[in-house]
């Protein structure tokens, strides 16, 4: 036991010395953490919009204060005529105009029936149908306000209540994704390159012919990462939860052995891949492409997985870091119990056990060969 | 100048002697156009509704047919308790749960108005902002429906009503694809220039082949140009692939001048050589480049505004983005392709990528010779 620590001290000295990679290694998740949860968002608020008021009276200008007090749009131009329309939307930062056509408050007095029609650049659908949708809820409020004396009949009032997450904050969603995707980046990216960093200038031979066992040889250089990551889940879980103000709303014991296991999980994803390279460059692109990707675009977390095709959708059962997303969403924002994700952590456990399984047999198989 | 053309010759035979090159440089494009923007699909359809009926009134079915039949909202559960609904929210099967109290249609009827439980599972913020506005829409068409129906209004309608006509341009059939397929052409071309140039000026480094070609006539200006070159013209390549495949697979024809990327991206593809070029000076491993220029692309890509708008960041991150060429890129690579935007509504961007360019080429000279 002595000697295996001995192992692990010098792989934790090897990491120290290169003080670059640590750096990036630490700054990485407190970099991404600070990105999502401050800058990224995907609510609709002040875009720029431009009004075509062909009408210019009291109902239009009453409207128009309305459309500009909303924390939705800023007023970017008035336009003059409907030429300018397309001009305007090519230079690009114009998402939405309003066309009043002239004579509306006369229309809407005499014949009770005015139009205004809603152009969005539909270059994004979604943010098009936002704006449109904004637009016409402030445009039907109006509308209402104009009889107010009456009493609408026979309502339908929506309540509604956004559960788990009242402001809406894309951070709740993004946190549990950056602890995945850094756990594996670390995990899995830094132990193969290690492993096969080794191989390539021939130190395993000198490692493998000391008196420990040649599997706490490689267990000894996944040690270090898992320390690295370790740290890293605390200083994720510190950031969001006192600068983001994402609650951890289960029990934080349980998230962190959750997390352990993740860890361990991408460790032996991290053994798997390197009992394969035979290259440093072979063991990085065989991360990133084989596992960093993926974990990106099949997690649920930046991708949603609902709109996927099918075959993809099946695809992202074998993702490892899905598994952890929805364990990690459910314990931090829904606050739920180990009974709910049961199932999620035993598909990990399996899955951690099959690649130790593989990666030990390989190694084995090498040994007897070298 | 014939230092270059020996120079460039050399980079081209290096390049293509290793098949591992080529193969990424083929597979990259038709790996990432071909799967991201089926993965990168933002459109909120499918959303799950769970309905806890204490009513069970005929009002009530009709309105469950009515929000169902939209398309966009499909029924998932119908239940008679309210903590049974949230099960789902918490396996995440339900994204909407409606519940309907007792008498619904009873006080609909007799006080006027009737209010109606409306909860959304909120642990994806974009997603249930969407979807919350489809119910609501749906639920307000449905309110005018029953008006109308229950109410006889007399021939002359006092109530004045403002008509409101939706317009849709650029992307009429709204294809997310069309709008992710621009930006993410953007990012395989970043890939390309910054991180091949930069792991191939490390590669000398790492090899010590760069004090053989220190100690040779050939001068830092011609080396550097003798670099940049050939992956400048790889580059355009990279984007040509690009573009045959947004218009053979996705049916994408840019609406403005072809001419006009292609003068954007000459420029793109310097400013992005030269922070590759950049980066190089600064490491001395392969892997440290990976490792580094790894983190740059994150920061750089999320900041581009390819996945979430540049409109709803805040003032300092927005700023940000005006130092990050992506951004530049995918905004105008989007505004050609798809509104056909002319030269003089992009020429602010060139000129940015020209300062970009200008910057970053001194910066990585100077470095270069320091350290030579």
């Amino acid at each position: 036991m002595k000697q295996f620590w001995v192992f692990v001290k010098k792989e934790i000295l090897h990491i120290l010395r290169d003080k670059q990679t640590l750096f990036v290694l630490i700054g990485m998740p407190v970099a991404q953490i600070l990105i999502f949860g401050f800058a990224l968002s995907n609510e609709v608020k002040n875009s720029n919009i431009a009004i075509l008021d062909q009408s210019k009276d009291q109902a239009t200008e009453q409207l128009i204060h309305r459309i500009e007090s909303s924390r939705y749009f800023d007023i970017k131009a008035y336009l003059n005529s409907s030429d300018q329309i397309e001009a305007c939307f090519r230079k690009g930062d114009v998402r939405l105009v309003i066309v009043i056509p002239s004579n509306f408050e006369n229309e809407l007095q005499h014949q009770h029936k005015a139009s205004i029609q809603l152009i969005a650049d539909a270059t994004d659908p979604n943010l098009g149908t936002t704006l449109v949708a904004y637009a016409s809820a402030i445009i039907l409020n109006y509308q209402n306000e104009l009889l107010v004396h009456q009493k609408i009949p026979y309502t339908i009032v929506p309540e509604v209540k956004m559960i788990y997450n009242e402001q809406l904050k894309a951070s709740y969603n993004f946190v549990p994704g950056v602890m995945a995707m850094i756990l594996l980046l670390v995990c899995s990216l830094m132990t193969s390159v290690a492993i096969v960093r080794e191989k390539e200038l021939g130190m395993m031979e000198v490692l493998l012919v000391s008196p420990l066992n040649p599997f706490f040889v490689v267990i000894s250089k996944t040690i270090p990462y898992l320390f690295i990551s370790i740290f890293n889940i605390v200083s994720i879980l510190i950031l969001s939860y006192f600068v983001l103000e994402v609650p951890i709303k289960g029990s934080l014991w349980l998230l962190m052995a959750e997390s352990i296991l993740f860890i361990i999980t991408s460790l032996s994803l991290g053994l798997f891949v390197s009992s394969n390279a035979k290259t440093q460059t072979s063991a990085m692109f065989g991360t990133l492409i084989g596992l960093f990707m993926p974990t990106l675009m099949f997690s649920g977390f930046m991708f949603p997985i609902d709109n996927m095709p099918l075959p993809m959708q099946i695809l992202t059962n074998i993702i490892p870091s899905k598994w952890y997303f929805i364990i990690v969403k459910s314990i931090m924002i829904k606050g739920l119990g180990f009974i709910s994700i049961w199932k999620e952590t035993l598909i990990l456990v399996c899955f951690t056990a099959v690649m130790i399984f593989i990666s030990v047999k390989k190694f084995n198989k090498r040994l007897e060969i070298a | 100048m014939n230092n270059i053309r020996t120079l460039i010759r050399k980079e081209f035979s290096q390049f293509f002697r290793d098949k591992g090159n080529i193969r990424m440089l083929l597979m990259m494009p038709v790996i990432q156009l071909l799967i991201l923007p089926f993965a990168a699909n933002y459109e909120v359809k499918n959303i799950n509704l769970c309905v806890v009926d204490h009513d069970h009134s005929p009002q009530v079915n009709q309105m469950i047919q009515k929000i169902t039949s939209s398309g966009y909202i499909s029924l998932v559960g119908y239940v008679e308790r309210y903590d049974e609904a949230l099960k789902l929210f918490e396996q995440d099967k339900a994204d909407i749960i409606i519940e309907i109290l007792p008498h619904f249609e009873e006080n609909l009827i007799k006080n006027n108005e009737v209010s109606l439980a409306v909860s959304v599972n909120a642990v994806n913020g974009s997603r249930a902002s969407i979807g919350g506005q489809y119910l609501q829409e749906i639920l307000r068409d449905y309110n005018q429906n029953i008006r109308a129906k229950w109410i006889q209004f007399p021939k002359f309608n006092p109530a004045p009503i403002i008509q409101i006509e939706r317009a849709y341009w650029y992307n009429p059939t709204m294809n997310y694809k069309h709008f992710m397929v621009p930006g993410i052409l953007v990012i395989l071309l970043t890939m390309v220039g910054a991180n091949m140039s930069a792991l191939n000026f490390v590669k000398e480094k790492e090899l010590g082949t760069i004090e053989q070609i220190n100690v040779s006539p050939i001068k830092k200006y011609e080396f550097i140009l003798g670099k940049l070159i050939p992956f400048w013209i790889m580059g355009q390549v990279v984007l040509s692939i690009g573009l045959s495949i947004a218009y053979f697979v996705y049916g994408i024809i840019p609406q403005g001048s072809v001419f006009v990327i292609y003068l954007f991206s000459s420029f793109y593809l310097l400013v992005v050589l030269a922070y590759g070029l950049l980066i190089s000076t600064y490491v001395s491993t392969q892997q440290q480049t990976m490792l580094i220029s790894f983190f740059f692309m994150m920061v750089f890509i999320l900041m581009s505004g390819l996945y979430t708008m540049i409109d709803s960041m805040p003032p300092w991150a927005q700023f940000v983005t005006k130092l990050n060429p992506v951004a530049y890129f995918v905004k105008v690579n989007r505004m050609v392709i798809m509104k056909g935007s002319k030269l003089s509504d992009i020429l602010p961007s060139i000129y940015a990528m020209i300062i970009m360019a200008t910057v970053l080429i001194s910066w990585a000279i100077l470095n270069y010779r320091k350290k030579a």
